[in-house]
């Protein structure tokens, strides 16, 4: 009586740990991005849901490239609408049951596994075709140097789980089918019938013995479950994250136009109290000195670092940057990983000490050099192009802030033009009379 | 042609429909220049009543903002703003993208509150109200033209239409580059990169550019903005194609095809 249970047993307890393991990483990564800057992104909830509808749920940015939206929407859609069979799955699982819902739904039932099965056929369709697209036709940006090492690795370590997830879903209802239609056991008081993918697999199947059968059928039916578990626990340490963070990333999307900067209230102040010295307040002795711009992470606003959790690594923005397309040393993809990766880091090392203890390193010089902030023309194409509303632009600005207020680290042609804005009122060494010539040489 | 500036009109008592903001490029820079003469040519024609700031005005501050030098343009916002709500200015026309930009984002939320309209927006409305007419065969008509979208027009600030409205009105065959509207490729001039050498690469970007309108066959490239001129300017003469492929500003080509 209680042999009979172990294995309700056993699949309890992998659940609760998958589940708790998964929430732990969860909530690591939420404290992580709050190390961030405050900033605030609640302002026009209408607008915001908006975006969460259309570039989420409806992954617009996508469209942009057709071919390449439908085969990820298949993915996606795949993605969430198998998940109801997992709820099956689950369920048989805790209550030792088998395809629990298929007395419920009746012919239902058969209707929505048939479309469970076209949807496994299109996912695996479509992640070989990324496969091909990663590894045989190498498309550019696919092939960056950004991604040499682990970052390639995973792109196709997802695309062959997800392959495989497909298959043992696919070879599960088979063997069923063929048990079903032997009249095996218990698999012959739910007989289904035929499902549209799955039974055209029965053949395969069709000259092993019962045993071997309930064996494939039970083996694939474990695999196919836990593989989801263990998926799901792959994530948060995977550029693939982006599956439930593109949800909130579209929701904090900026909403102001792409061309206007974020302003530095800090320095706004200094400057008004320099020119208007008599509203300036008595000085705060004990007030810490303001930093300018982001050295480090936790310089950066926490949409910045959810930016970076967010990031699949898809390269679209770079592809589009202009520095990037003529070979320079910048690309925005880089710019995110870079951020992510110098924010697991830090997080470790929080871990480690209890607090941060200075490791010597920052986000600026240690992972991002001056010479790939110095290529942005801040043009925004890396921004229009993110399908999951990320800004690689504001992480470069604000360490470009940082380079010129912290550092004074400029080049000299920039020092010049500064200084020519200083005292000439333009970026270049004329003289502030001349700057009407234009309309006195038309009155002549 | 005597071009009002503000302060005359001040001491006058009078005030002007709207200011046209020139900008550095416009006022300094010899080729942006006859852009800027013929956007006035265009405001005189049209009657309107504009002035000039002249001498007081300033740079808005946007290569400093966006080289990382908040300092200067905190100042220069601060400077810009006291004038022009001084003179109580309402309307603000610009050729310049990356002043539209700054004026019409950035200064608002330092007290700089202005109805700010780019040229190729103000144009085309000048022709949709007729107060602006077009020769009848005038000398681009039928010639190839391809529009290059400036950054700060186009994806900072969701203007790919008006430029475009203005260029059909010259009767020329427009022709889009593989790289348009939203998917623009910048010209290499923005984020103050203008004023310093490039990096290394493989490529410069204006040439990369260039060669994206030259692959086009149009014998017009027209821009909306005093940098991008510049770098296509540079980028045709760079191809030695200077003589066959003309490089113009909106404003230049419409003033080029006034009907008398």
């Amino acid at each position: 009586m209680i042999m009979h249970l172990v294995p309700q047993i056993i699949f309890i307890i992998i659940c609760v740990a998958a589940i708790g393991l998964f929430a732990r990483r969860v909530m690591d990564i939420r404290q992580n991005i709050l190390l961030g800057r405050d900033a605030y992104y609640t302002d026009n909830a209408a607008q915001r849901w908006r975006n969460v509808l259309l570039l989420a749920f409806g992954q617009k940015k996508m469209f942009r490239n057709p071919l390449v939206a439908i085969l990820h929407f298949f993915v996606y859609a795949g993605f969430i609408i198998i998940n109801i069979e997992v709820l099956e799955i689950i369920l048989d699982g805790m209550l030792g049951s088998h395809r629990l819902f298929a007395p419920y739904l009746g012919s239902a039932y058969n209707l929505l596994i048939n479309a469970f099965e076209l949807l496994a056929v299109l996912v695996i369709t479509a992640c070989a075709v990324f496969l091909v697209r990663r590894n045989i036709i190498k498309i550019k940006r696919f092939i960056s140097k950004d991604l040499d090492g682990w970052p390639r690795s995973d792109a196709n370590y997802i695309l062959i789980t997800e392959i495989i997830l497909m298959l043992l879903f696919l070879t599960m209802n088979a063997t069923d089918q063929v048990l079903q239609s032997r009249g095996y056991g218990h698999y012959a008081e739910h007989i289904t019938g035929n499902f549209i993918i799955s039974g055209m697999l029965m053949p395969a199947y069709g000259s092993l013995s019962d045993g071997t059968l309930v064996t494939l059928e039970r083996s694939c039916w474990w695999l196919h479950i836990v593989g989801i578990l263990a998926f799901m626990n792959y994530l948060p340490y995977s550029k693939h994250l982006h599956i439930i963070l593109a949800f909130p990333n579209a929701y904090y999307a900026r909403l102001l136009p792409k061309g206007e900067m974020n302003n530095m209230p800090a320095v706004q102040n200094e400057v008004l109290y320099a020119m208007q010295p008599e509203l300036a307040p008595t000085p705060d002795p004990d007030a810490p000195t303001p930093k300018f711009g982001a050295r480090d992470v936790f310089d950066l606003s926490w949409k910045n670092l959810l930016d970076a959790y967010t990031c699949t690594e898809c390269g679209r923005c770079s592809a589009a940057c202009p520095a990037n397309i003529t070979g320079k040393a910048l690309s925005p993809r880089k710019i995110m990983m870079d951020t992510r990766d110098r924010l697991t880091e830090v997080a470790k090392n929080i871990k480690t000490n209890r607090q941060f203890k200075d490791d010597g390193k920052s986000l600026l010089h240690s992972y991002i050099t001056v010479e790939e902030l110095r290529a942005c023309t801040t043009c925004n194409a890396c921004v229009e192009e993110c399908p999951v509303s990320i800004s690689p632009l504001e992480i470069i600005l604000e360490l470009r802030r940082s380079l010129i207020m912290e550092e004074s680290n400029a080049p000299q042609e920039w020092n010049a033009m500064f200084s020519n804005i200083e005292n000439n009122f333009a970026p270049w060494k004329f003289s502030p009379d001349d700057r009407d010539k234009w309309a006195s040489e038309m009155s002549s | 042609m005597q071009v009002p500036v503000m302060a005359e009109l001040f001491a006058k008592q009078e005030t002007p429909d709207i200011l046209f903001w020139v900008g550095c490029a416009g006022s300094f820079d010899q080729r942006a220049q006859k852009i800027t003469q013929a956007f006035t040519i265009i405001l005189e024609k049209a009657g309107i009543k504009y002035a000039i700031l002249g001498k007081e005005e300033a740079c808005t501050g946007d290569p400093a903002r966006r080289a990382g030098n908040e300092f200067l343009f905190q100042m220069m916002a601060y400077q810009n703003i006291q004038t022009l709500n001084n003179y109580g200015i309402k309307k603000i026309v610009t050729a310049c993208p990356h002043c539209f930009n700054t004026l019409k984002n950035e200064y608002p939320v330092l007290g700089g509150n202005y109805e700010v309209i780019h040229h190729a927006s103000f144009l085309q409305q000048l022709i949709d109200e007729g107060k602006v007419k077009m020769k009848e065969s005038g000398s681009f008509k039928g010639k190839k033209i391809t529009y290059h979208d400036s950054c700060y027009l186009g994806r900072a600030n969701n203007i790919y239409e008006a430029p475009r409205k203005v260029l059909e009105a010259l009767d020329g065959e427009l022709v889009e580059m593989k790289h348009c509207r939203s998917k623009g490729l910048c010209c290499g001039a923005g984020g103050a990169q203008m004023f310093k050498e490039e990096e290394k690469g493989t490529v410069r970007v204006n040439l990369e550019r260039t060669d994206e309108a030259l692959g086009t066959g149009a014998t017009v490239i027209a821009s909306a903005c005093p940098f991008c001129n510049t770098m296509l300017t540079d980028g045709v003469k760079n191809k030695e194609k200077e003589d066959t492929v003309l490089v113009l500003d909106v404003a230049e080509l419409v003033a080029r095809s006034l009907a008398e």
